[in-house]
């Protein structure tokens, strides 16, 4: 076939779209930019320049503040802790919400029974529900069990409504495998949590990677969670971010704010670059499936 | 679909006659690994739906009194003003945010497909914001929009000294702040989504007009659109969804104000429940906004499993 000769029409409209293109692209980059050369600049520099003027000199001093020193309400000591609370919270959190939304899956796609479908559907509701509704009587339940404002509280109530998205993610991944694979396993005698080990994990990496990108995105940007269900001292880093946003003594110092954003964005945002294929999976499948 | 998807072997004609414990454990397991979820979603889900749903009959204050007042907090609520401001931001807040997420979506999805060098790259920078929390881009926004040294004086400096961008200290134009920074965060996703959908569309019937003379935006209107119905369609609910659920936004870029001028029934909830001790009233509102998901969803959910019926 040959290339249709294009007319300087057409040619102009490629044009505009390439433009029209960038300039989204840059509209869409403009905050970072701007937090990011916020946060290298003096309050001097800030209250003289504009949103887009460069730094004289680059300096760090906001984000080393931002890292430890300045004041997030109660106390002053940057969000450091509170980035490493998010850790403590996230890690377990993503860990046995994948597990157990695999081994859900597994049994709701490959080990299905009268009604399974049905509780399945019932699961699905927790994806869904507005968390408002449950805040008071899970508040009321972890103080019964003495799990009030901790971490491993917070850690449980993500599990909890994390479950129904990665029970999601693995029983529409495990749909689609052959059925054979299974069947021909049970013929030679192998058990439930053999095959699960041996056949259905080792073809599971792709999910389980987007399920725990899915996961650590969420709880790592939750704030209704821990603003309600943590304390002082166990606050994740969306909480002390706000608190540090919303703390006024003295004057304000922008640049604290936007180095202790970026700070508190960094580790999504690290995951996003390196491995955005699997993130949009996540949202795609999470979305239009459920 | 219903029925079991592996049946087990058949031995022979005879079932044997007893089952050793261990045999009948083994049949039991898959339902054993699933009682757990089952047990935590009956009590943390619909037994809290319960809860909340029973406190909000009640006198309930700082502490839950199982006092029962009929529907009280309800009435309460509805002559509430905070509640009846913080309902109509969410309207205004939801539709608008919702419409401009899916003609933005929709526009950049189908100039993106149009064979587009680096394309990968600005699918990428399109979509980051997602990856983003609420909080921070509440802050990032917050100081773009602030009237002080934000964009109104970065275009002042420029030259034009009556530009006027002060919606973020104006009680009757912050809900329009609230707006854009949800429409910059979740735009992108929804361009993913249509985006997904372009690719699906069949390209055989789109060649087949195309020798039938049609014009492109000619097949965009008749054929492509029209067969991506469900996508508006998962994307209407997917933000409406986090409309309703917005609180991290209005918690980080506003705080409600000024005033309560841009309050959303999530933050009108959680500050009744957990600060102002208005447990009862609180219980109430999330009652209502749950009502608001439900009204969404069950029509959504029932034409999705009807649709899977015909399928």
């Amino acid at each position: 076939m040959v290339k249709p000769q294009k007319t300087l029409n057409q040619q102009l409209l490629r044009y505009g779209l390439y433009v029209l293109l960038g300039v989204a692209a840059l509209v869409y980059l403009l905050p970072l930019w701007v937090m990011l050369l916020t946060s290298l600049k003096d309050v001097e520099e800030i209250r003289n320049g504009t949103l887009l003027s460069l730094p004289g000199t680059i300096n760090f001093d906001a984000w080393s503040k931002a890292w430890s020193g300045a004041c997030t309400g109660s106390t002053c000591d940057g969000i450091a802790p509170f980035f490493a609370n998010s850790f403590r919270i996230v890690i377990p959190a993503v860990l046995i919400s994948t597990l157990v939304g695999s081994l859900n899956g597994y049994v709701l796609s490959l080990w299905k029974f009268r009604g399974s479908e049905i509780l399945f559907g019932a699961m699905l509701v927790g994806c869904f529900i507005p968390f408002q509704v449950i805040l008071l009587p899970m508040a009321r339940m972890l103080a019964m069990l003495g799990l009030a404002n901790t971490v491993t509280g917070l850690v449980l109530v993500h599990i909890t409504y994390g479950i129904a998205f990665t029970t999601l993610f693995f029983r529409n991944f495990y749909v689609g495998l052959p059925k054979e694979l299974i069947s021909a396993a049970r013929l030679d005698g192998a058990g439930f949590f053999f095959i699960f080990r041996r056949v259905v994990l080792p073809l599971s990496t792709p999910i389980i990677v987007v399920c725990v990108i899915w996961q650590f995105t969420q709880i790592w940007n939750d704030f209704l969670f821990g603003v309600v269900f943590s304390g002082a001292q166990t606050q994740p880093v969306t909480v002390a971010l706000n608190n540090l946003v919303n703390t006024s003594f003295g004057g304000k110092e922008y640049n604290v704010d936007m180095a202790a954003a970026l700070i508190a964005a960094l580790p999504t945002l690290l995951v996003y670059v390196l491995a955005g294929k699997y993130f949009v999976r996540g949202l795609t499948a999470g979305a239009v499936k459920g | 679909m219903n029925e079991k998807a592996l049946p087990l072997p058949e031995t022979g004609s005879v079932r044997p006659v007893a089952l050793s414990f261990q045999d009948r454990l083994a049949a039991q397991l898959p339902k054993l690994v699933l009682a757990p979820t089952v047990i935590v979603t009956l009590v943390a889900v619909y037994g809290y739906m319960i809860w909340t749903g029973l406190l909000s009959f009640t006198s309930s204050r700082i502490l839950p009194s199982w006092k029962f007042i009929g529907t009280a907090q309800y009435s309460k609520l509805m002559e509430n003003d905070r509640w009846g401001v913080s309902v109509e931001n969410l309207i205004i807040f939801g539709g608008l945010f919702i419409l401009v997420c899916l003609v933005l979506g929709v526009l950049m999805a189908i100039l993106l497909d149009q064979k587009i060098r680096a394309e990968g790259a600005l699918r990428t920078i399109y979509l980051y914001p997602m990856a983003i929390s609420f909080i921070v881009t509440g802050t990032a926004w917050k100081w773009l929009l602030n009237p002080g040294l934000g964009l109104q004086k970065t275009i002042r400096d420029w030259g034009f000294e009556s530009f006027t961008f002060d919606w973020l200290v104006n009680p009757d134009m912050v809900v329009y702040c609230l707006v854009i920074a949800a429409v910059w965060q979740s735009s992108g996703f929804v361009m993913a989504l249509f985006l997904a959908g372009l690719r699906g569309v069949d390209q055989e019937m789109i060649k087949a007009a195309q020798l039938d003379g049609a014009s492109m935006p000619m097949i965009y209107r008749r054929i492509i659109l029209p067969s991506l119905k469900p996508v508006f369609f998962s994307a209407f609910v997917i933000l409406s969804h986090i409309a309703i659920k917005s609180f991290d936004l209005v918690a980080a870029l506003t705080g409600g104000g000024p005033g309560y001028s841009s309050d959303l029934p999530a933050i009108f909830m959680y500050q009744h429940a957990f600060t102002r001790g208005q447990m009862g009233l609180g219980a109430a509102s999330a009652m209502v906004m749950l009502g608001g998901v439900l009204a969404i969803l069950v029509p959504y959910l029932y034409s999705e499993l009807r649709s899977k019926k015909n399928g």
